[in-house]
C-alpha cells in the first residue's frame, strides 16, 4: 500500500494552475524523484503533501493520513528539508537539533541521545557548538537534512536537498540518503539534477507546468523517449538550423539544438541505419562535423523530450512559469 | 499485525485540532488507515508539545539567540539610557520651566512608554527573517501547536519591555525622579500597562514581518509609524503649546493615552477611565492583528 499518493491535487495562485490533476504514489521504504524544470509546481506539491498548503481539490493521503482533515496527525510522521538551510544561524548545531527534538515533544534525555546521533552520522560532531553562522553551506545542508530526523519520521520530504552544492558535499548528502532508505524511510526528493534523480530515485515522475507528464523507473522513462539518439556536433553555429532540419527528417522527429555545445539532437528508432543514412544527408548538405553519434537516451533526454526544457538550468520563460512556491 | 495504533492522549487531541479542520466541504476521502499508520508507527510517538509548551520552546529558542548575540539587548540597555539622558539634559532645560529635574517628573513615564513602543519592531524583523529563511515552513511542519511560533519570541519580547522598563526606571531614580504618591504599586501598574500595550503593538509588526519577508521594510515601515505617533504625542512635551489642529491629533493619539495614563499611575493621578481606553485600544489592536497574523502564517507559503 502507499505511503504517499496523491489522487487529482489541484492547487491555484490567482490564475495561476500551480497544480492541475497530479496523481503520484509512493511505496513504503522507496524513493520517489520528482523531476521538473523552475516552475513546474514541484515544490507546491511539497507544501501540499507536508500540510503547509491546503490543496484546492483531489486528495492526498501521507503515512495513512489525510493532508486535510488528519493534518496535526500527519505532522507527526513527517520530515520536511526544504530548499534553503532552515537553521538558526545565531544558534550552534547541537542547539538548533536539541530545538527540534524539543518541539517534536521528545524527553530531555532521549533528546540529547538524538542529537548526538544526528551529528555523528551526518559528521558534524567538531562543528556541534560553532554558530551555524560559521558552517558552509554542505555543513548547514547537512545540518538541516540532520534536523528533521531529529522526529524519526517514517517519511522524509526532501525539497531540492543539493542545490548549490560542490559535487563532493553532494556526492556526501546523496550517500546520507541512501542510508536512511536503507532504514525503511520513504523519501520524496524533488529535484533538478538528472544525475541526482538516476541515482537515488527508485521511481521517477516528471512534473511541467503542474502536471505529471511522466513516471516510472529511469529505464522506463528512457524506453518512453523512443529508443537510441541521433547526436551530431557541427562545427559552424551557422550549420545547427540545417543540421536541425536534416536530423529531424532522418529520424522522424522534432531535434533538439543545443547552441552552446553546437549540438543537435534527435531522437530515433532507426539504430545504425539512420546514423548511417544521416552522415550521408549531412555531408550531402554540406555541412562539416566535428561528431556524430547514435547513443542511449539519457534521463537529459527523457527531460528535453516531455519538457521542451533543459535540466540543471532554469528555462527561458522561468518568469512565466513561476507558481506562487518557490519553485 | 496488530492495527492498533498506540496513540496517547496529545495524538488523539491533536487529529482533531480545529487547526485542521477541512475549509472546504468534502475534503479528504477514506478515513485514517490505521494498519499503515501501526507500520509505519515503530512504537509510541511523544505527543505533539500542546500550547504552552510549544510556546516555551519558542521562548527558550528566543533567549538562546540572545545569549548568542549579545547586541540583541543593546536596545533595552543603551537605548533607554541615551533617550533619557539626551532628553533631560540637552532640552529639559529648554522644555520646562522649573529645568531638568522638573521636566524629568514629566518626561521619564513619556519616555518609557517611547522606548518600549520603539523596540516593538524587533520582533517583527525577527520573524520576516523566519519566514524569508524558510525556518517557518520547518516549525509549520513539525507536530506543535502552530501559534506558538509567534507567540513565542512576543512573549520573550514582551521580558524586554519589562527589562527596558526597569532599566529606564533605575536610570530615572539615579538621575532624581521620584513618584509622587503612585509608590510602588503604582510603578508596577504602569510598567504592565505599557507591557501589555506593546505586546498587543507587536502583532502589527509580526504581521508586516510575514508579509513583506523584508527586515529592512519592517524596519522603514514601523518607523514611518512610530516616529510620528510618539512624537506628535504628550510623550516630550504637554500639548498646551500646540496649535490646534496638532493638538487635536495628539488628543486622540493612543500613544498620549498611554502616557497620561502610565504618569497617572506612577503619580498616583490616573482615573480608570484613562486606563480602561488604554486597555481598550490595545485589545482593539490585538483583535485586529493577531487573527489576521496567524491568518497569513497559516495560508502564505
Amino acid at each position: 500500500m502507499p505511503v504517499i499518493e496523491t489522487r487529482g491535487v489541484t492547487k491555484s495562485f490567482g490564475a495561476t494552475r500551480a497544480l492541475d490533476g497530479v496523481d503520484v504514489s509512493v511505496e513504503r521504504g522507496r524513493v520517489l524523484g520528482l523531476l521538473g524544470p523552475n516552475g513546474a509546481g514541484k515544490t507546491t506539491l511539497v507544501q501540499v503533501l507536508t500540510t503547509l498548503l491546503r490543496p484546492d481539490g483531489g486528495q492526498a493521503t501521507v503515512a495513512g493520513c489525510d493532508v486535510v482533515r488528519d493534518a496535526a496527525l500527519l505532522r507527526t510522521r513527517i520530515g520536511l528539508a526544504g530548499q534553503y538551510a532552515a537553521v538558526d544561524e545565531l544558534l550552534t548545531g547541537r542547539e538548533n537539533l536539541d530545538l527540534v527534538g524539543l518541539l517534536y515533544h521528545v524527553g530531555r534525555a532521549e533528546r540529547r541521545r538524538r542529537t548526538r546521533e544526528v551529528l555523528e552520522s551526518f559528521a558534524l560532531e567538531e562543528a556541534a557548538d560553532r554558530p551555524v553562522r560559521t558552517y558552509s553551506g554542505g555543513m548547514r545542508r547537512r545540518l538541516d537534512l540532520g534536523a528533521c530526523l531529529v522526529g524519526r519520521p517514517p517519511v522524509l520530504f526532501l525539497d531540492e536537498p543539493t542545490t548549490g552544492l560542490d559535487l563532493r558535499t553532494r556526492n556526501q548528502l546523496w550517500q546520507f540518503i541512501r542510508e536512511l532508505v536503507a532504514g525503511d524511510t520513504t523519501v520524496l526528493l524533488t529535484t533538478q539534477y538528472m544525475e541526482e534523480a538516476e541515482s537515488l530515485a527508485h521511481r521517477i515522475a516528471v512534473l511541467d507546468y503542474g502536471r505529471v507528464i511522466a513516471q516510472g523507473t529511469a529505464d522506463e522513462l528512457k524506453s518512453q523517449v523512443g529508443g537510441d539518439v541521433l547526436d551530431a556536433r557541427v562545427t559552424h553555429r551557422e550549420d545547427l538550423g540545417r543540421a536541425g532540419e536534416v536530423l529531424s527528417r532522418v529520424a522522424g522527429t522534432a531535434a533538439q539544438t543545443e547552441p552552446d555545445s553546437l549540438r543537435v539532437t534527435a531522437p530515433t528508432t532507426g539504430g545504425t541505419d539512420a546514423l548511417i543514412t544521416a552522415g550521408q544527408e549531412l555531408s550531402r548538405a554540406g555541412i562539416p562535423l566535428r561528431d556524430l553519434a547514435l547513443r542511449h537516451p539519457s534521463l537529459d533526454d527523457v527531460f528535453l523530450t516531455f519538457t521542451g526544457a533543459t535540466a540543471e538550468e532554469p528555462p527561458d520563460d522561468a518568469g512565466e512559469r513561476t507558481t506562487g512556491g518557490d519553485d | 499485525m496488530s492495527t492498533d495504533v498506540p496513540t496517547s492522549p496529545g495524538v488523539a487531541e491533536a487529529a482533531t485540532d480545529p487547526e485542521t479542520t477541512p475549509a472546504r466541504e468534502g475534503a479528504g476521502g477514506e478515513p485514517i488507515d490505521h494498519e499503515l499508520l501501526a507500520v509505519l508507527g515503530e512504537g509510541e510517538r511523544p505527543p505533539p508539545a500542546g500550547r504552552f509548551s510549544a510556546s516555551m520552546s519558542h521562548l527558550y529558542r528566543a533567549m538562546l539567540r540572545v545569549r548568542h548575540s549579545p547586541t540583541q539587548v543593546t536596545d533595552v540597555t543603551l537605548f533607554p539610557l541615551v533617550m533619557l539622558l539626551m532628553f533631560t539634559f540637552l532640552f529639559g532645560g529648554a522644555l520646562a520651566e522649573g529645568g531638568t529635574s522638573e521636566y524629568l517628573q514629566y518626561f521619564l513615564p513619556g519616555v518609557l512608554v517611547n522606548t518600549v513602543l520603539m523596540i516593538t519592531m524587533y520582533v517583527g524583523m525577527g520573524l520576516s527573517s523566519d519566514a524569508e529563511k524558510g525556518v517557518f515552513d520547518r516549525f509549520r511542519s513539525l507536530p506543535m501547536w502552530r501559534p506558538s511560533a509567534i507567540i513565542g519570541p512576543l512573549l520573550a519580547d514582551a521580558a524586554r519591555y519589562v527589562m527596558a522598563s526597569i532599566m529606564m526606571l533605575t536610570f530615572g531614580f539615579v538621575l532624581g525622579y521620584r513618584t509622587q504618591g503612585g509608590g510602588a504599586f503604582g510603578i508596577v501598574a504602569a510598567v504592565l500597562l505599557i507591557v501589555v500595550s506593546a505586546f498587543c503593538l507587536s502583532w502589527l509588526w509580526t504581521l508586516i514581518g510575514l508579509v513583506t519577508r523584508n527586515e529592512r521594510a519592517v524596519t522603514s515601515i514601523s518607523m514611518m509609524l512610530l516616529m510620528p505617533l510618539t512624537f506628535a504625542s504628550n510623550v516630550y512635551v504637554s500639548p498646551d503649546t500646540m496649535p490646534g489642529w496638532l493638538r487635536a491629533f495628539v488628543d486622540v493619539n493612543p500613544v498620549s493615552h498611554l502616557a497620561t495614563a502610565v504618569r497617572g499611575l506612577m503619580g498616583g493621578t490616573a482615573s480608570t477611565g484613562d486606563v480602561l481606553l488604554v486597555l481598550a485600544e490595545a485589545a482593539a489592536m490585538l483583535a485586529v492583528f493577531a487573527p489576521l497574523t496567524m491568518r497569513v502564517y497559516r495560508t502564505r507559503n
